[in-house]
């Protein structure tokens, strides 16, 4: 059970692409499976089950972008603006036309599946640079729209109360039923993104990602591929939007502005880029990030600052900690927490024997 | 169309004139640094609110008002132009070679930092930068102007013939656009092609120190000025990233669009119109010509 391999013995592709390599893979799943249903709920209180609650939904939202920028190699400022066409959507469709979560959350994905389509557009024909600006126009027009028409915005606030989902009469209104629900969409998200890398569809993108002229040479419609890459990741985007609506019960489109968007990047950057477990790793860390700085601030800040400065020094350390994580990374580890991860796994594979 | 109305479209005109050249102003840093490095620089507008900032504290200095201002303008100058080389070694020189996209995100780090930074530093008030210059409206036919533009679209007008200079008379600007054109050949040509990647970030910071003193002098300096950076992308765009020309049409395009939008739109949609319209015809340029009006195209080979 606890045993690891000493070479590669692959013979078949099936093998190669499986989803646990090793049985102590397969363990682990089962550990933190029942850490996650079992153990958590029945042990947490509910303040730590919030915090829970909004990485699961960080992490549906960072494998979204990571399907985009660290596996299509393309990239979106917009995906707080996604996010928001998908809580606009749901939260209309469920106070105007009652619908419950099940019609309303695929609604939200799919609506914002075709809004980035059309942000995606240009990547057709524009990368890099060109391609940040665009979607950063989209973030802003979007933004904009919602806010100035009240037909989606639900009036002057620009805010929508959403009543709380129900399952099978059971109202979810509590942290404690939230996070059953919240933790299914989770590892859907997970199990669908890992099925997905391993499909035609999957390796397409990372053929795009690496080189994208020798991706079409070879066959691969990268337009098509482009696209969907777009629509996939939106798609994921609009369902983090809807999911964080019912969190919070209401719809607000200061939920979803620019710096949402770079939070999310800042996610998947210090995670690492092209990984699962990084994007998990990643949502796991800025999630706890502002939580844990706050705390640090709470108890030695007001050694330092007046506590009507450490409101403002809080949000601003919090800030430049991102910021200053995003480069750090970029610079030293640019493959992220997944690659420190992997450097400790791979230490203790050969140990003792680590030559 | 009656004398009033005219009279409207000439004031809407000239205005945004002056505030399209008051964002190339802006523009000129992001556009030095694109075309002699590759890299793409996301904190113009926070480079602008720390100039700003620095001009603001210095120049609130408890000493004489013309004293003050030479100190203030001399002290950003100072300041910019060490933060640029700084940054292009610390942050910028281990992203050589690295993909764009690795580029972008550092700047974009870099601007949270910067943000997350100033108002633990300076406070979260709002400043001001004032310079000795007279308040009162300058008045052109039906038209009038806060002096504060027309100096802000004079030193853009001045900076762009300097620059236009530079580039193609003087011995540095040659050899920074043979740099910008292909590092491996410069550096076999004998250009010391890190000295020069440093020199246009600190060029950057002299605009950005120029268009932070005219912008914080007109706004009143707070977080809120780095705000202005967003509309660096449309000015560009329109423009072609490497073209300084480029950067001054795209900002009188901006500019005439934003002042004319402002002017007829918003009354009809409630406002705001002049935030997302430049964003709007960017997109519609992209579609029409993805590198820009003036940008050069690039070729690339697997």
């Amino acid at each position: 059970m606890f045993h690891r391999e000493a070479g590669v013995f692959k013979t078949t592709y099936a093998a190669d692409m499986a989803l646990y390599p090793l049985p102590i893979a397969r363990w682990a799943v089962v550990a933190l499976a029942l850490f996650f249903v079992v153990i958590a709920p029945l042990f947490l209180i509910d303040y730590y089950l919030s915090i829970l609650n909004l990485i699961f939904i960080a992490v549906v939202g960072a494998l979204g972008l990571n399907i985009l920028v660290g596996y299509t190699g393309q990239i979106s400022l917009g995906h707080g603006a996604f996010m928001s066409v998908g809580a606009y959507t749901a939260a209309n469709l469920a106070v105007r036309a009652g619908l419950p979560f099940w019609i309303t959350l695929p609604a939200g994905g799919l609506m914002a599946a075709a809004i980035g389509i059309v942000v995606g557009m240009p990547s057709l024909r524009i990368k890099g640079l060109y391609l940040a600006i665009a979607t950063l126009a989209g973030q802003l027009i979007i933004e904009w729209t919602i806010n100035h028409v009240p037909a989606i915005s639900g009036g002057a606030q620009a805010s929508i109360q959403v009543p709380r989902p129900d399952l099978f009469g059971l109202v979810l209104n509590t942290q404690g039923r939230l996070y059953f629900f919240l933790l299914f969409f989770a590892i859907l998200a997970i199990v669908a993104t890992l099925n997905l890398m391993r499909s035609r569809i999957g390796r397409a993108f990372i053929a795009v990602r690496d080189q994208d002229i020798a991706a079409e040479i070879i066959g691969i419609d990268i337009y098509r591929y482009k696209l969907l890459s777009f629509a996939v990741s939106s798609f994921y985007a609009g369902v983090c939007g809807v999911l964080y609506t019912y969190y919070l019960g209401i719809a607000n489109y200061e939920q979803f502005q620019l710096n949402v968007s770079i939070d999310f990047l800042a996610m998947i950057i210090i995670g690492g880029l092209g990984s699962v477990l990084g994007s998990i790793f990643g949502a796991i860390f800025v999630t706890l990030l502002p939580i844990v700085l706050r705390l640090v601030l709470e108890s030695v800040g007001s050694l330092f600052f007046s506590d009507s400065e450490l409101a403002n020094v809080i949000s601003g350390t919090r800030l430049a900690v991102f910021g200053g994580l995003i480069i750090f990374f970029l610079i030293v580890e640019p493959e992220g927490l997944n690659r420190l991860w992997r450097n400790i796994r791979s230490y203790f594979r050969v140990w003792p024997f680590s030559y | 169309m009656s004398a009033d109305d005219f009279g409207f479209l000439i004031a809407l005109l000239l205005s945004g004139v002056a505030i399209g050249l008051m964002y190339s102003l802006i523009a000129l840093g992001f556009v030095l640094v694109y075309k002699a490095t590759d890299a793409i620089n996301f904190a113009q507008g926070e480079f602008v609110m720390m100039a700003a900032l620095i001009g603001a504290v210095v120049a609130g200095l408890d000493i004489a008002p013309a004293l003050a201002t030479i100190a203030a303008v001399i002290a950003v100058l100072a300041v910019m132009i060490g933060f640029g080389f700084g940054l292009e070694r610390v942050v910028l020189r281990p992203l050589l070679g690295r993909p764009i996209v690795a580029v972008i995100m550092a700047t974009i780090g870099l601007a949270a930092v910067l943000r997350g930074l100033t108002p633990i530093i300076f406070g979260g008030e709002t400043r001001a930068l004032p310079l000795p210059i007279p308040d009162d409206p300058i008045v052109i036919g039906p038209a009038t102007l806060p002096p504060i533009q027309v100096l802000g679209a004079g030193v853009a007008l001045l900076l762009f013939v300097g620059f236009s200079w530079f580039f193609k008379k003087s011995r540095m600007g040659v050899a920074m656009r043979a740099v910008a054109d292909n590092q491996q050949v410069a550096q076999a040509m004998g250009i010391n092609v890190e000295r020069y990647f440093a020199l246009a970030w600190a060029m950057a910071g002299i605009v950005s120190a120029l268009g932070g003193i005219v912008w914080g002098s007109m706004l009143g300096v707070d977080v809120q000025i780095a705000v202005v950076g967003l509309k660096v992308f449309p000015v560009v765009i329109l423009g072609g990233l490497d073209s300084i020309g480029g950067a001054v049409l795209g900002g009188l395009i901006v500019g005439l669009v934003e002042s004319l939008a402002a002017g007829y739109l918003d009354p009809y949609v409630g406002g705001g119109t002049k935030d997302f319209a430049p964003y709007l015809l960017m997109i519609i340029v992209l579609m029409i010509r993805p590198y820009g009006m003036f940008g050069k195209r690039q070729i690339e080979r697997v």
